[in-house]
């Protein structure tokens, strides 16, 4: 299994892991994720099916995690890997290894709000450049809210 | 303010800009691209979207497991039947649940009827793009049969809304089975008249060939699924690679391409389109194995109890009303599951706090990354080429934007 690999050619980097209904995943820190990224390429995991984030506003330390979801072309197997990140903090781009990454960052980025380092391109994907605040965070209203500034985008919402 | 518009001072050069879109005839949708040209040529350019974002993901957090079904209707809304089986598949992997064995036949027949209708759609258009009109015209009478036959089973031609978390919303009406037949008999035909306009045709041939080549690591990279990663050459078909549905225990094969252009796309579409047909009759065969039954689980915690119980019994009452009001109790915990959609590989990563609606959910749509690679595949060919290449990826707007 390809848990087992990583967590022996990089000791201490898989914080936590867990199965469920037959999905492997792992929990990975921001500082690691290059290194994993690059051991699930030579491991056969080289396409990068996926990569999206979840908004946990109430968790203590990393507001956000990070969900990378990777695929075996050769034995069919898949693993998501998830990497806490807190609001503010970065995680690095993975543009240069896989480059369907390109617009999947750039739309975790608008969503979310989530900066990725070293991105080349790092501009809002489905909303509009000056579109105030990030879409699906939890904190962000349903309606939409005031989208287009015309109260001068004071919402708690707007910033971030 | 940093403007979507491109003014001339960012430019380096002489170049001329011209827009494609947001509602030009090629688009099909809703899609901007900003051409940089010098003459003919494309020297870049920038795909602009959004424009049909609807934020289904975020309307999908505030509504309940069933009602999320409408939406996924128009995500990719020219085989909508595709996504809705695609997220009841989801769903019902997170209740680790399966539907029973008639629903699962349903659903495949269904399936691979919105396969060749979204073929069809790509196809015709493709080539309607491209200046020949008459193929479009051909194939879209089957196209027709097909959205009756959808008529038929769910009530609707286009936006479906057939599944139901543990199965379907009602099974297949007694006038179904002629009207499949018949198309049975006619798709054939249709798709070899298809064949003589296009196959051998010396002008296709230049439009296409070689236009959008791919080899298979740079279309792994680019995230590409479906027939677009297959016409590079990679036989990936989760129906076979990842079964759900019984698919397993249907006899088809994949066609594969050589070089990823948009002819061997269009190739690959044509022959799958055969392969639907080959599966459609072992369906049709399989659902008289199966028989009459029920096509939706009888676990009344998850599935709506009958409504003449709901009238007459008091329990079924107490389970519509709970099923309603309070939602499917769900455990908590995350999956990702998916689907060979028409366009590729569409998923569904569903997190589950246990509560009555999803926490997250998010829509992995088959047409993004592909479409993420346009830049690189048109640069330094002509703009003919780019709308030949448009047309190949099959961009569906509203699955491109959620």
């Amino acid at each position: 299994m390809v848990t087992e690999h990583i967590e022996e050619q990089l000791p201490g980097a898989v914080q936590d892991k867990h199965d469920f209904r037959g999905d492997h995943t792992i929990v990975v820190g921001a500082e690691n994720l290059l290194a994993v990224a690059d051991l699930l390429f030579k491991e056969g995991f080289q396409f990068l099916v996926d990569v999206t984030a979840v908004d946990w506003p109430e968790r203590e330390g990393a507001r956000f995690d990070v969900v990378y979801h990777w695929l075996n072309l050769t034995s069919q197997e898949r693993l998501r890997v998830k990497v806490p990140v807190a609001e503010g903090a970065s995680v690095p781009s993975l543009v240069s290894r896989f480059k369907t990454a390109d617009w999947y960052e750039r739309e975790v980025y608008d969503m979310f709000g989530v900066i990725f380092d070293g991105h080349p391109n790092l501009q809002r994907l489905l909303t509009w450049p000056d579109f105030p605040g990030h879409a699906l965070r939890k904190d962000f209203p349903l309606d939409g809210g005031d989208a287009f500034c015309m109260d001068g985008c004071t919402a708690p919402y707007n910033r971030g | 303010m940093d403007s979507i518009a491109i003014t001339r001072q960012m430019l380096d050069g002489d170049r001329m800009i011209v827009n494609m879109g947001p509602s030009h005839p090629v688009t099909h949708g809703t899609l901007r691209i900003v051409l940089e040209l010098e003459g003919e040529l494309i020297m870049k350019a920038t795909p602009e979207m959004g424009y049909l974002h609807r934020g289904v993901e975020k309307l999908g957090e505030n509504l309940s497991y069933n009602q999320f079904i409408p939406l996924t209707d128009r995500l990719d809304y020219c085989s909508s039947i595709l996504n809705n089986v695609g997220y009841a598949v989801a769903v019902e992997k997170l209740l680790g649940i399966q539907d029973p064995p008639r629903s699962r036949v349903i659903r495949v027949m269904v399936s691979e009827l919105a396969r060749i209708a979204d073929h069809i759609v790509c196809l015709g258009i493709n080539a309607v793009d491209i200046g020949a009109f008459t193929a479009f015209l051909y194939l879209f009478k089957q196209r027709e049969t097909i959205y009756d036959l959808f008529e038929m089973a769910a009530g609707q031609r286009m936006h479906t809304s057939f599944t139901r978390v543990g199965g379907l919303m009602r099974d297949l009406p007694p006038e179904f089975l002629p009207l499949f037949d018949r198309f049975m008999e006619e798709c054939p035909a249709a798709i070899d008249e298809l064949e003589t306009l296009l196959t051998r045709n010396p002008i296709w041939h230049d439009r296409t060939k070689g236009v959008g080549a791919m080899s298979i690591e740079d279309a792994v990279n680019w995230g590409y699924t479906g027939p677009c990663l297959r016409a590079s050459g990679l036989a990936q078909d989760l129906r076979v690679a990842q079964p759900y549905l019984d698919y397993e225990t249907y006899d088809f094969d994949i066609p594969v391409g050589t070089t990823g252009d948009v002819f061997d796309r269009y190739l690959v579409r044509v022959e799958e389109m055969r392969q639907s047909l080959r599966i459609l009759a072992q369906a049709k065969r399989k659902l008289a194995e199966v028989g009459p039954g029920p096509v939706i689980v009888e676990d009344y915690k998850i599935a709506l109890p009958p409504k003449e119980k709901v009238y007459t019994r008091m329990e079924s009452l107490i389970h519509h009303f709970k099923l309603i009001m309070h939602g499917i109790e769900m455990p908590v915990g995350e999956v990702y599951s998916s689907t060979e959609a028409a366009n590729g590989e569409l998923g569904f990563y569903i997190v589950s706090d246990g509560g009555k609606n999803p926490y997250r959910i998010r829509v992995r749509p088959p047409c993004l990354p592909i479409f993420s690679s346009f830049d690189e595949k048109v640069r330094g060919r002509l703009i003919a080429d780019a709308v030949a290449e448009l047309g190949a990826m099959n961009v569906i707007a509203g699955e491109l934007d959620r």
